[in-house]
């Protein structure tokens, strides 16, 4: 094959019941600390399957924007883990926390996380989008309008009523109230 | 447009991790080998600096993992972790034991056939991808359903390495060479239909 030609992507398989063996320490070297710094959120959430029930062998990464694409001074190039990129695994209730930069928008109207989902039972990871429940440019974000009404909050992380910076997200894999997965 | 992927820096790497034979008092039992290639993108073009990362089970076929519960016998010289980042040609090199086949209850008599587990992130966020490395030859991979969860068998053997004799270090150990294309031209679109 000449370089000149296309190449095809090597397919995905799952990342199986055992990825904690070589994914995990990428969670541990970023547990979310007692003080949240500035510039950073505190997101908090569970992954639920069909039933409501939790999933305890989830594991899901958030990129916040144009902060992940380098690394800055400091603790990041220390760490060599952008601010701006978190993976986290659930417990054993399901739960996940991490602390993250807030998203940078790209546009006026943008500013969310990309957020990527493995389990056990996906042959091929899912996409989805979180934005933050007080931000005031989701209004005018083009991808959450198009997303119908009724289902937009399944892409909307609430803000605690107490903790500032604090959110409440929870990912859905399937059902009435199925997370909005995005084709890729 | 699509977005970019997390870059890394070196300070996530410590020096021998991506020897997956070295972190114990001893040598792990097994058999040595070599795990090599490049990262491209679909034009042929290295990803550079792209973190690679992989975990496997041991030669006896057991993860060091809780859920894990075969009867087999862990290795105390073995974590079955290991990573790096690319360099600059895109290359990357594992050395480690090759894994063993393996028990999973999926099915009577359902037995993995030898596999490396690899994560890889390139320059955009759809390039990144989660999949397994196969081995050449293994009688195992027509009876895996994870392994022909993949419909074409082009793309299938896509994900099995070749034996390299020209790596492999004579008395010391077996080179398989393995490159991986990751999705995602920096011009790619992000399709925002439902799924």
């Amino acid at each position: 094959m000449s370089d000149n030609s296309v190449r095809i992507p090597a397919s995905s398989q799952t990342v199986g019941p055992y990825f904690r063996i070589g994914l995990e320490y990428l969670v541990n070297r970023n547990s979310v600390p007692s003080i949240v710094p500035a510039g950073m959120i505190e997101l908090r959430g569970r992954v639920l399957d069909r039933d409501g029930v939790p999933v305890p062998d989830a594991m899901l990464e958030f990129s916040s924007g144009a902060g992940v694409g380098r690394l800055l001074d400091g603790n990041e190039a220390k760490s060599g883990i952008p601010e701006g990129f978190r993976r986290v695994a659930t417990d054993d209730k399901g739960e996940f926390a991490l602390a993250i930069a807030r998203p940078v928008a790209e546009t006026s109207s943008d500013a969310h996380f990309l957020v990527l989902v493995f389990a056990r039972g996906l042959l091929r990871h899912l996409i989805t989008r979180v934005y933050l429940g007080d931000e005031v440019r989701n209004d005018k974000d083009a991808v959450l309008l198009r997303v119908p009404p009724d289902r937009r909050a399944t892409l909307i992380a609430r803000a605690d009523e107490i903790q500032a910076g604090l959110y409440w997200w929870d990912v859905v894999l399937q059902g009435t109230n199925e997370t909005i997965f995005f084709a890729w | 447009m699509e977005r970019s992927g997390p870059v890394f820096g070196q300070g996530l790497i410590g020096e021998h991790d991506n020897d997956l034979t070295v972190h114990h008092a001893g040598d792990p039992i097994g058999e040595r080998i070599l795990v090599h290639g490049r990262v491209l993108d679909e034009d042929g073009r290295p990803v550079r600096s792209a973190l690679v990362e992989v975990w496997q089970a041991n030669a006896a076929g057991r993860y060091r993992h809780k859920v894990d519960t075969h009867d087999a016998p862990l290795d105390p010289n073995f974590a079955g972790a290991g990573r790096t980042l690319t360099d600059e040609s895109g290359y990357y090199w594992f050395k480690t034991i090759k894994p063993g086949p393996y028990p999973w209850g999926n099915h009577h008599n359902a037995w993995r056939p030898s596999h490396i587990h690899f994560s890889l992130f390139g320059s955009g966020i759809l390039s990144r991808l989660v999949t397994q490395m196969y081995f050449p030859g293994d009688p195992l991979q027509p009876l895996d359903p994870i392994f022909n969860s993949i419909r074409d068998a082009a793309a299938r053997a896509r994900l099995v390495s070749n034996l390299d004799m020209d790596r492999s270090e004579s008395n010391y150990l077996l080179a398989y060479k393995w490159d991986i294309v990751l999705r995602g031209r920096v011009d790619t679109p992000f399709e925002e239909g439902h799924r």
